[in-house]
């Protein structure tokens, strides 16, 4: 296929259709409601369902009912939307059940606002809702990688059966940027006998999370955390630039946020500053050994980690350094986004640089 | 007459042969097994999907031999919509409490029956909390004591039980709501035809359906079984009327 110049919104459903997921349950929220507007119009093409719920709550539920038939199905959605399918989010995992969600993220807490903005990191890796769980999280810096990463999400929840979220803040949502979708995009295999197609010639299947027994509830959970530890090990997704062995320092940032710092970095370059940067795509799981290994190259003497937020990622860059360097923080929130002039003033200060 | 007899004395297929883990006299075990008849008739056990909600019946998946979801509390309409939508060469229903139904799940119920989804709800009316221990419900009558209203439900603050099947007949989008009974044989026949009738109007895939069913908690009522037969009967029975209060049929005669 051509490239074709599309909005992040827009590129993310039509990467969803690409992937056969022709199942979408949505509410309009801003700033992602053109996914909705625009599916609206494509998915009859296709043959597909789109149903607008009553609310982001209904839309976690009917995503649980209709994965349970064994085929793709999705949301998107914004922070305030995504806090409501936290419920359903941990009865889906519980359940075993593949399903992807998109938060085009916008600044929190409460009603905050619908300026761009990474504060829902925390919810999105650390599970929001209750109970032993984790969903996988990936984190496009460009439509293009919106796109694939869409794809991948579809077979990343069929291959381990796990709600799949897909994070970018309102600058991915909003961004017109040249995409290609991949031609001959084949549906992995993936055997769904767990899904209710009715009990002919079988035994009735059933789909919970509900086990009284403590001794089968922890099995169960048991089984989620030993799903985790096999993509910990065969699902970490990164990108490095620019680094090398004579860099002092490198920055650690994510989305959209990696690609202003990579524009700091370039003119940093030019005033004789060697900076890299680690760009972590899968925030869960997180590439951790990867960050420590870099970390530790004798040639890096500082740290920093950029955030749209007052410092969330940082603790897992925390957790994965253990100390080994100093590591300092630069962030702005609330739909503020730092400039490449400010991660520079905050690469100099971490470099002890002077003003 | 044979036949008739043996369907009578014979567990229907569609029920499983697990022993059910409800009260002495609970009568959610009628209601089991009028759906469960009802599947069988309309020969579709190989083809449904239940979802249970959260509430005395969350378990309603090991007494069906149909396939199976578990809801979480008040959200059974939400995934049924998501189910039925996917799979509409399916038949689905939801079986549900009025804690799940009329309180939690109150926007899940109307917009799936205001969005005229082809899916069948059960709806368990016992006017109490039965699984929690017996709180006070959007359905507990004017003055019945309950653990969080010991003096009697106080309608200046609680305010007066909802009449679900009236409320949802009140929406425009056609579709079959009926209520119905089982505190009593006669009334047992009259809840298993509606029953049917809205599994029928599914198959046929013409509208929501849904039928509420009065029901007793004698546990949580604190009262025997036979009393609390009585009890329904003399209760809930003035308050909510039996009867059918919209058909999709009536709406072609309305035009
Ligand atoms: C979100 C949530 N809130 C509360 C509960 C606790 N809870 C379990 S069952 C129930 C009430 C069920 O009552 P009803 O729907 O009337 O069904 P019954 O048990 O009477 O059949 C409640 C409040 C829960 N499981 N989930
Ligand atoms: S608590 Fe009430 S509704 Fe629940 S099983 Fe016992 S009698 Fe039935």
């Amino acid at each position: 296929m051509a490239k074709k110049l599309m909005k992040g919104n827009e590129a993310i459903g039509e990467a969803a259709i690409c992937a056969g997921a022709t199942n979408y349950f949505a509410y309009p929220i801003t700033p992602q409601s053109e996914v909705a507007e625009y599916l609206s119009r494509r998915l009859p093409e296709v043959g597909g369902v789109f149903v607008q719920a009553e609310s982001e709550v209904a839309v976690g539920y009917m995503l649980f009912g209709a994965a349970s038939t064994g085929k793709r199905v999705f949301t998107t959605s914004s922070s305030p939307g995504i806090s409501l399918m936290q419920e359903a989010l941990s009865y889906m995992a519980g359940a075993h059940l593949p399903v992807v969600l998109v938060n085009i993220m916008r600044g929190g807490p409460g009603l905050g606002g619908i300026l761009p903005a990474q504060s829902d990191y925390f919810q999105a890796t650390k599970g929001g809702g209750h109970g032993d769980y984790h969903i996988i999280v990936l984190a496009p810096s460009s439509v293009q990688e919106a796109v694939d990463l869409m794809i991948l999400a579809f077979d990343l929840a069929d291959k381990y059966r796990t709600p799949v979220m897909l994070i970018g803040d309102g600058m991915i949502g909003q961004m017109m940027e040249s995409v290609e979708f991949p031609e001959q995009y084949q549906t992995p295999p993936s055997p769904k006998e767990w899904a209710l197609t009715g009990a002919v010639g079988r035994k009735p299947v059933v789909i919970k999370s509900l086990f009284l027994d403590p001794i089968a509830l922890e099995k169960n959970s048991l089984e989620l955390a030993k799903k985790y530890e096999i993509i910990k090990a065969d699902e970490v997704r990164y990108e490095l630039y620019k680094v090398n062995d004579k860099n002092k320092l490198l920055i650690f940032a994510y989305g959209t946020m990696a690609r202003i710092c990579q524009t700091a970095i370039d003119e940093l370059e030019e005033e004789g500053i060697g900076v890299g940067l680690f760009r972590p795509i899968s925030l869960f799981p997180f590439p951790q050994k990867e960050i420590y290994r870099e970390v530790i190259k004798p040639n890096i003497k500082a740290l920093l980690t950029v955030e749209m937020s007052v410092g969330q990622m940082i603790e897992d860059i925390e957790r994965c350094i253990v100390g080994q360097k100093p590591l300092g923080f630069y962030g702005r929130t609330g739909g503020i986004v730092p400039s490449p002039d400010e991660v520079k003033a905050a690469v100099k200060k971490q470099l002890g640089l002077g003003k | 007459m044979a036949q008739d007899v043996d369907i009578i004395l014979s567990r229907p297929k569609a029920l499983s042969d697990n022993i059910t883990h409800y009260c002495p006299g609970c009568t959610h075990g009628i209601i089991h097994r009028l759906v469960a008849e009802t599947i069988d008739e309309l020969g579709i056990r190989e083809r449904t999907a239940g979802v249970a909600p959260v509430g005395c019946s969350v378990l309603a998946y090991n007494y069906f031999n149909v396939d199976f979801m578990e809801a979480a509390h008040g959200r059974a309409p939400a995934m049924a919509t998501g189910f039925k939508r996917l799979r509409p060469d399916m038949i689905v229903f939801t079986y549900q409490g009025d804690g799940d139904l009329a309180s939690i799940g109150m926007g899940e119920i109307i917009h799936a029956a205001n969005r005229g989804e082809k899916f069948t709800v059960i709806f368990v009316n016992n006017a109490i909390y039965g699984m929690t221990g017996g709180q006070m419900a959007p359905t507990t009558l004017p003055g019945q004591k309950t653990t969080t209203s010991p003096l009697g439900r106080d309608v200046t603050t609680a305010g007066y039980p909802i009449r679900m099947a009236e409320l949802l007949s009140s929406l425009r989008t056609p579709a079959y709501i009926a209520r119905a009974a089982v505190h009593d044989p006669m009334y047992i026949i009259d809840a298993k035809r509606k029953i049917k009738r809205a599994f029928s109007y599914q198959i046929a895939n013409k509208c929501f359906s849904l039928v509420e069913v009065l029901s007793t908690c004698p546990t949580n009522w604190g009262l025997s079984p036979t009393v609390s037969l009585e009890w329904l009967e003399k209760n809930m029975r003035p308050y909510y009327p039996l009867g059918t209060f919209k058909t999709p049929e009536d709406e072609v005669e309305k035009k």
